[in-house]
């Protein structure tokens, strides 16, 4: 029995270095950006991300060039708020209104209705681009917030992931309400809105972090400099004009900065989102 | 007055109220699925000069597919989704084990530290690697393959280190998510397994074979399933190094390959063949994979 207690002992102190070991290598790219963006843009662009540091040479002014100086950044962080409110105010209502009907109905085209928001779950956007770039302009919603927001404004993960939590739910509540003669609208509003707090709190996490970091559509979608959002505004400073270098780096890690702070208070959330989707089935 | 109230309780009916609810769903499904699913398989029968200007070629789309360039897609596309997998099952798989221990000091703040790369953007995460394999000496892995004695590198212009860039851009955004994935797993698995194992006198190797991973199935199947996916779908990592051109089609995939005939070349016909292989490729993969699983086989 000794023996076994000291055998885990020195496997807990192995999965410690182990850990310890791979975490550092995980976090270091955010510790070289943090460093890298207190350096001039052109030290970045003729030595390349280095090692080598030199405190003395560093110096906050790309930090004074995104704030004071002429220039899109702020613009960009303001259409990514504007953007990732918008997809996630209507992703959450709709889907949990349609995650409502799959969960508590019995209506006829239920299971077809049930299996196509799997399918669209399983067909990758990339394939729609085209098409669905054409459309936008026909709607005439190239180039707005509305068209990177309105093909996605009711998400099937987001609807699997509120039916599978309303099922959940006790039906008897549903019943004593109808026999009170409540209208169904509010039975869902009155009665099961307040219950979904926590899968509430889980999808606007997770919905919010992949619409901050949405790249593929709003790339299509944004086409003039003052509309773009924060990734799409980072790639478009890799020019060597002006002082977009200087950019790059700070404009990196202020845009993860909000996020982490959001995830390093609502750990448990963030975690909750991601798996309950898939896994508890 | 009667008539309105008439009309309200068949709205409120529990006959009509679901197909209220589902509404969002069904309108969004037929005008921003269905239809531009219909038309892509169309568009891919076209050759479209302009919005006006269609005419239908028959399988010329798909006969120009037998180009280099596509092969290029092809292999970049396989090989990325083959060595993301590689490296994203087993390698997180581990750290979860390790991770699962309720004695472990610190857990949290690990679980915590390798989930911090996802919550980047692949162009922030891209930032950070494509100036990191930069081409000079005094570049980051330069300087780590320097310090071993290896020359510097053009990383970003090689085939095979270009494969390298995009795969560790991946596994560095996506551990700590598999991670997440597997340990919700390995706390579903009974505690009592692996104490008749104990009592069996079964060594922590034997324990992970014959326990842990075959409890694990459903959670590897899931994984793998989104990683296939994922792969195959993968544009963001090759726009980041390289936009939408690459040194010889080493960062060419099958959706940059859309995204270049569609966006650059104004070939829409032809992008949208593309995009019908890259589903069929998608599906069929899937297919084979959970065949392979034995997901469809009832036990």
């Amino acid at each position: 029995m000794r023996n076994k207690t000291k055998q885990s002992k020195s496997g807990l102190y192995s999965s410690f270095i182990i850990l310890t070991f791979v975490c550092i290598i995980f976090l270091a790219p955010f510790f070289f950006m943090l460093i890298t963006s207190f350096k001039p843009g052109q030290e970045m662009l003729s030595k390349g991300l280095t090692l080598k540091m030199n405190f003395d040479a560093m110096t906050l002014n790309n930090y004074r060039i995104i704030f004071f100086e002429d220039n899109r950044y702020l613009t960009w962080y303001k259409n990514s708020l504007i953007i990732t409110a918008l997809y996630t105010v209507s992703s959450i209502f709709f889907s949990s209104l349609v995650g409502y009907g799959l969960a508590v109905y019995n209506f006829k085209w239920k299971n077809a209705l049930f299996f196509l928001v799997l399918l669209v779950m399983m067909v990758p956007l990339e394939i729609l681009l085209l098409p669905l770039y054409r459309l936008m302009i026909t709607l005439n919603l190239m180039d707005t917030y509305l068209g990177v927001v309105l093909p996605f404004a009711v998400s099937p993960f987001a609807i699997f992931f509120f039916r599978q939590y309303i099922i959940g739910l006790p039906k008897d509540l549903i019943e004593a309400a109808r026999v009170d003669g409540c209208c169904e609208f509010m039975i869902y509003f009155k009665i099961i809105v307040p219950l979904m707090k926590p899968a509430f709190g889980a999808m606007i996490i997770l919905q919010a972090l992949t619409s901050w970091n949405a790249f593929v559509w709003p790339l299509v979608v944004l086409r003039s400099s003052g509309k773009l959002t924060l990734p799409i505004g980072l790639m478009s400073l890799l020019t060597p004009y002006g002082n977009s270098y200087d950019m790059i780096m700070p404009g990196a890690v202020m845009s993860v900065i909000p996020i982490a702070i959001i995830f390093l208070l609502n750990q448990r959330a963030f975690i909750e989102g991601l798996t309950a989707g898939g896994i508890k089935q | 007055m009667v008539r309105i109230k008439k009309i309200y309780s068949v709205i409120n009916s529990v006959k009509v109220m679901p197909y209220i609810f589902i509404l969002p769903f069904v309108i969004t499904f037929l005008l921003f699925f269905l239809y531009p699913m219909i038309s892509a398989v169309i568009m891919s029968f076209q050759k479209i000069a302009g919005f006006e200007d269609v005419t239908f070629v028959g399988l010329k789309n798909y006969r120009n597919l037998l180009n280099p360039h596509y092969y290029s897609a092809l292999r970049v596309s396989f090989l990325y989704t083959f060595l993301t997998i590689a490296i994203l099952i087993p390698s997180p798989l581990v750290l979860a084990v390790l991770l699962n221990n309720k004695l472990l000091r610190g857990r949290n703040i690990f679980r915590s530290s390798l989930f911090m790369p996802a919550l980047t953007s692949v162009i922030v995460g891209g930032m950070f690697f494509r100036f990191a394999f930069g081409t000079q000496p005094t570049a980051l892995f330069n300087q780590i393959i320097g310090f071993f004695g290896l020359g510097p590198i053009t990383w970003l212009q090689g085939k095979w280190t270009g494969m390298l860039a995009m795969v560790v851009l991946c596994v560095w955004r996506w551990t700590g998510v598999n991670i997440v994935y597997f340990l919700a797993g390995l706390q579903g698995i009974p505690k009592e397994l692996y104490e008749s194992a104990d009592i069996d006198g079964a060594n922590n190797l034997q324990k992970f074979f014959n326990i842990t991973i075959p409890s694990l199935k459903p959670v590897i199947i899931f994984v793998t399933t989104i990683s296939v996916f994922g792969g195959f779908s993968m544009f963001a990592e090759s726009f980041a190094y390289w936009t939408s051109r690459s040194p010889g089609d080493i960062g060419l995939t099958l959706v940059s390959y859309i995204y270049q005939t569609g966006f650059n070349y104004n070939n829409f016909g032809f992008a949208s063949a593309i995009g019908v292989t890259l589903l069929i490729i998608i599906m069929t993969v899937n297919v084979l994979q959970l065949n392979i699983f034995g997901f469809f086989k009832k036990d």
